[in-house]
């Protein structure tokens, strides 16, 4: 295998008390769109200021294709970021803001200028090179921000949830177009966000922090299919949580038995034992409303949303399951009234068992 | 923002809730320096007074060599003051701005503490520390640095105004330089130093542009009242008309020639004018550009 772009060996890093940072272990291939996704406080802008270079390591060592940058101050690494903020230099114009880093490296005038026209283009602001920052709106100031860091071609582009300042629908454009542009430059990027579906958009593969620690690594599918913790599951998209203890094992088919005795058919990739207590997670959308089927209750709620129909339905334990069921017809909502007996089916390989 | 008052009632309020502030310019400003003005032009009497007699003999008298060496070393000893302030106000300044924001409000009040001793009892102490008995050269004797028969005396030289000046005024420039180093954006050094700039060049390339209007206003600060003084050249510097505020208390003292005296003031009041419609211009440009 290839070095990757970015390797973490057990990284630690401490504000006075805090840990912020808790061992962590990383490595990210070349040319990987790598998302580190938490929520706020779960490190994850920590580990990236320390890839930049603007935090120092408590301990552990980061390497750049197989070179130790721990100890390199940020100036000396071949790494650029985009701030969430864009951090624009208010007294430069756009022009002079993206060539702000070649002109550090002392690079000939006429190819400057040929690389600042380049950058631009690219992020469709040629037109803009003359005006200043606060002339400009946020997600114009948010392209700027993203050619002053490519337009020194990075070894690994840092990107601190760029999107976050900008509205809905600019946000769901810019993270195609930021998908594509990664595409075309073929450059590492690392990108932080607290937005799972911008995660799930984007990524190659992400990896999923709480409290300091990484939870888990994996591509899109992997995390969303298979998660390993309840945080990830939670995190990650919508989802139901069943407790019980293992009655069967078939393989990596597992019968999960409820506190209600009520038997649920599951599946794991895990090693479990009989009468292990675990959890059981499963997806809305994996979940096929009956009028019969393996665990029983009654809609307490009906939620209309358009492209699907939410139903919420209590077990007799007490335990609400959400179920989303497309809107095939236009009729589809009227299925069931609140306060129906309904029974729950799915394929048991959509149920994922969690140990507890 | 402009005010327009719309209705009738609106202008009324407008002028009532201005006319302190407007009292306030037309009787301690404005008046006071159309009486300079005006008596600018006039002919002293034999026995002082004023001679109702329009004339720009005052300012003719000006342009003497005499008082146009005071009027440069006043220049002089007031842009160096400035220099000097600016080369320690700034760091001290900048140093401030990086402590916790609890050390930062002491530090403030600290420096502001001497504000409440009158400033003519604090310049008397310097007369004190840098007499021939003083504070310096009883050091320099305990040092064996100097003896005690060739001690000199540091009082009655520019240099001792000089250090006067900067004692006064050095707190303004750490205020001003203060204001625009706290509000500078962090996350711009940041930005700089990911970009591949070193601390010196992240410096001269970010913060010493973005902190400017800080700069140029403090020196504003220290540069006119410096330029102006006669309490602390009469007292550090002999008193001998070393500077154009000596010059122009002497005229309306001693010498009672308030004419030219009242001249001296116009000439000075209209050189600090333009500088602050320079600095005024200064500052437009950097507004357009930030």
């Amino acid at each position: 295998m290839t070095v990757p772009a970015v390797e973490l060996v057990n990284v630690i890093k401490h504000f006075g008390d805090v840990v912020a940072v808790n061992d962590v272990n990383l490595k990210i291939e070349d040319g990987e769109f790598f998302s580190l996704l938490g929520p706020s406080g779960c490190g994850k802008t920590t580990t990236l200021r320390m890839i930049a270079g603007l935090e120092t390591l408590t301990s552990g060592e980061i390497l750049l294709r197989g070179k130790a940058i721990g100890q390199t101050p940020a100036f000396k690494r071949p790494v650029n970021t985009v701030f969430q903020n864009y951090a624009l230099f208010p007294h430069l114009t756009v022009e002079r803001n993206v060539a702000f880093g070649l002109e550090m490296h002392k690079i000939p005038k006429e190819e400057i200028k040929k690389r600042v026209a380049e950058a631009l283009d690219m992020v469709l602001m040629g037109d803009l090179s003359r005006r200043r920052p606060n002339q400009l709106s946020g997600g114009q100031q948010q392209r700027i921000a993203l050619a002053r860091a490519l337009v020194n071609r990075p070894e690994v582009l840092l990107l601190d949830e760029p999107l976050g300042a900008l509205d809905l629908k600019l946000r769901k454009a810019m993270q195609l177009e930021l998908k594509q542009l990664q595409e075309q430059v073929g450059i590492t990027f690392i990108y932080v966000t607290h937005d799972q579906e911008e995660a799930l958009t984007m990524s190659d593969r992400i990896a999923v922090m709480d409290e300091g620690k990484i939870l888990q690594i994996g591509a899109p599918q992997e995390i969303y299919e298979h998660p390993n913790t309840r945080f990830v599951a939670d995190f990650i998209g919508e989802t139901n949580f069943l407790e019980g203890t293992v009655s069967d094992i078939n393989g990596e088919a597992i019968d999960v038995s409820l506190d209600d005795h009520t038997i649920v058919k599951a599946h794991s990739d895990l090693s479990v034992q009989k009468g292990q207590k675990v959890g059981v997670v499963i997806r809305p959308e994996k979940i096929n409303l009956a009028s019969s089927g393996m665990v029983e209750g009654k809609v307490l709620e009906i939620i209309y949303i358009g492209t699907d129909t939410r139903y919420v339905v209590q077990l007799k334990d007490n335990t609400s399951i959400t179920v989303r069921e497309q809107n095939l017809n236009s009729t589809q909502a009227n299925k069931y009234k609140r306060g129906d007996k309904v029974g729950l089916n799915w394929d048991p390989a959509n149920a994922q068992v969690l140990k507890k | 923002m402009a005010i327009e008052p719309r209705t009738r009632r609106e202008r009324i309020t407008l002028g009532v809730l201005l006319s302190p502030g407007l009292f306030w310019l037309i009787f301690f400003f404005a008046l006071p320096f159309l009486l300079i003005f005006i008596y600018s032009f006039l002919d002293r009497g034999k026995f002082g007074g004023l001679v109702w007699e329009f004339q720009f003999d005052n300012y003719i008298r000006f342009a003497d060599q005499l008082y146009i060496r005071i009027f440069i070393r006043s220049i002089i000893i007031a842009a160096i003051t400035t220099v000097i302030c600016l080369l320690i106000g700034y760091p001290m300044a900048y140093w401030m701005a990086l402590q916790p924001s609890r050390t930062r409000n002491t530090l403030l009040l600290v420096i502001m503490l001497p504000f409440w001793t009158n400033f003519v009892i604090r310049t008397y102490a310097w007369r004190m520390i840098l007499a021939r008995q003083g504070q310096i050269n009883q050091l320099l004797i305990a040092l064996n640095i100097i003896t005690k028969e060739n001690a000199p005396t540091y009082l009655n030289t520019n240099g001792a105004v000089i250090l006067g000046l900067i004692y006064i005024w050095l707190v303004a420039m750490i205020l001003a330089c203060y204001a625009s180093i706290t509000g500078l954006d962090r996350s711009l050094l940041e930005a700089a130093q990911d970009l591949f700039a070193n601390p010196v060049r992240t410096f001269f390339r970010v913060t010493l542009p973005l902190t400017l209007p800080g700069i140029i206003s403090g020196s504003i600060l220290v540069f006119v009242p410096s330029f102006g003084a006669f309490v602390t050249p009469d007292m550090l510097g002999g008193g001998k008309a070393d500077m154009i505020g000596n010059l122009i208390s002497q005229q309306f003292g001693e010498a009672s020639d308030w004419p030219f005296g009242s001249a001296i003031s116009t000439i000075l009041m209209v050189v600090m004018l333009f500088g602050t419609l320079l600095y005024f211009r200064g500052l437009r440009r950097e507004k357009v550009q930030s």
